[in-house]
């Protein structure tokens, strides 16, 4: 592969990739808040909108939300979308409806009594969302997301069917040019994995902060953590705890 | 904007040969998945570091990286290798290879939710490596995962349109035919978007009540 085609295509396929992934993960965290808490209101229509959304949103692919989006809505809507915002849009709202269940699942997670204080407190509902339910529900909700966001990064590769210059389109051009295969597509999946890699490291430093935050003690490392369960465990077999429920 | 019902039906014959083409990748890309993730996920638990490290490097690597790049990877690397496969097979290869590194989670979780007890019976009973494994530990651990199996059979139903890109004719690129022949792209599209809702949503709730099953 030459220099030329190195930094005409595949750097900025690179930044192509990362603005798709942050455009596109911004939307979703947006579509998954708001929908994952529509899911918990006391309105049974909300409730039965936010469902519908995640299930149609999760019951369809990707692709073919991105391709409907761009060949489809045109016609429809008289305007058409620039190929980069048809695909954040697919992505942002295909990958929300997915956080969604991630948020939902968190926030029933939170014990009960914990929305019952609230309530004693005569606090409003967005109240208790935002000053007891959201704080608990985020650290359990980083894991998920963490797992999401990767998806989300092998999703942005769908764009280049569209014609969008990213990381795999970059590699399919390198392909064209150079009639070789195996060294370009190595180097691409070498970059998505080296971009995962950074993403699930920055989220473990994340939940480790959000933790702190709510007073949870973070795990210390991997191996560290395994011997904390087990001394844990040992202490929980052979002392009777206070009514302590976990 | 107009819709067209005489677009749909002309569609109809491409399409159910679309969904009978992604069905096929479903079923042998799920089998695919299924045995080659339980391979890995005995891997994980091998006696040397020598084996359990290379494969958990392997499945992490092809878990963080986009299906559709391995599709071209696979697509355009292989016959440069000398290994000629249709575009159809390539396809089911890809995407079983891929949802492997998946159902090997699963499996890893469920075998390690099996009490160690199970284990330490068999080795009790002195039972051979392929008894402890195939009588005792995975009866048990796959009773619990099936839910979870089936989730990922979903997930893979829903990324079989990326094998349209090395131009397998399953529906999108039936649909992507057919648009090209008579240049109406709303209909097609729209059929087969609804398409994978009628049958991703059923599964779904299918996967629902085997968890309420088996699970517990």
């Amino acid at each position: 592969m030459t220099a030329g085609l190195w930094q005409n295509w595949v750097l900025p396929g690179i930044w192509i990739t990362v603005q798709l992934l942050v455009y596109s993960a911004a939307l979703a965290g947006v579509v998954a808040f708001a929908v994952g808490m529509a899911r918990t209101h006391r309105s049974g229509l909300v409730r039965f909108l936010a469902g519908f959304y995640t299930e149609i949103f999760r019951g369809t692919s990707a692709l073919i939300l991105m391709f409907w989006l761009f060949f489809v809505l045109p016609p429809l809507l008289g305007w058409q979308l620039v190929p980069m915002w048809a695909a954040v849009l697919a992505l942002g709202l295909s990958y929300g409806a997915y956080g969604a269940e991630i948020v939902r699942g968190a926030l029933n997670s939170v014990a009960p009594a914990q929305r019952e204080a609230g309530i004693a407190l005569s606090l409003t509902p967005w109240q208790r969302m935002r000053l007891i339910l959201l704080p608990q529900a985020v650290p359990e909700m980083i894991p998920p997301f963490c797992n999401l966001l990767i998806e989300l990064l092998k999703g942005t590769a769908l764009v280049s069917l569209l014609g969008v210059g990213d990381v795999s389109f970059a590699a399919y051009l390198v392909r064209l040019a150079t009639q070789e295969s195996a060294q370009v597509y190595t180097i691409s999946l070498v970059i998505y994995f080296v971009l995962a890699f950074v993403l699930t490291r920055s989220m473990k430093v994340l939940e480790r902060k959000t933790k702190r935050n709510v007073g949870i003690e973070p795990e210390p490392g991997v191996l560290g953590g395994m011997f904390a369960k087990r001394a844990e465990a040992k202490a929980a077999g052979s002392t009777v705890s206070g009514g302590v429920s976990k | 904007m107009n819709w067209d019902w005489s677009a749909v039906a002309d569609f109809m014959p491409r399409f159910w040969d679309g969904v009978l083409i992604t069905l096929q990748i479903l079923v042998l890309g799920s089998l695919i998945s299924f045995t080659l993730g339980l391979v890995w996920a005995i891997g994980f638990r091998a006696p040397t570091r020598f084996v359990r490290w290379p494969v958990n490097a392997v499945t992490e690597f092809i878990r963080t990286t986009p299906l559709l790049v391995q599709l071209f990877f696979l697509y355009f690397v292989l016959p440069e290798w000398g290994v000629q496969f249709s575009a159809l097979t390539t396809g089911t290869i890809a995407i079983g290879l891929h949802y492997s590194t998946y159902t090997a989670q699963v499996y890893r979780a469920g075998i390690e939710a099996v009490p160690p007890g199970q284990w330490e019976a068999a080795k009790a009973l002195s039972l051979p490596a392929h008894r402890t494994w195939f009588a005792v530990i995975l009866p048990q651990a796959i009773r619990r995962i099936t839910p979870a199996l089936g989730n990922y059979v979903i997930a893979m139903l829903k990324d079989t349109p990326l094998l349209a890109a090395i131009g397998v004719l399953e529906m999108l690129q039936q649909s992507r035919l057919e648009s090209a022949s008579t240049f109406q792209y709303t209909e097609p599209l729209t059929v087969i978007g609804i398409a994978f809702i009628l049958i991703a949503y059923p599964a779904s709730l299918l996967v629902r009540t085997l968890e309420r099953r088996l699970v517990r």
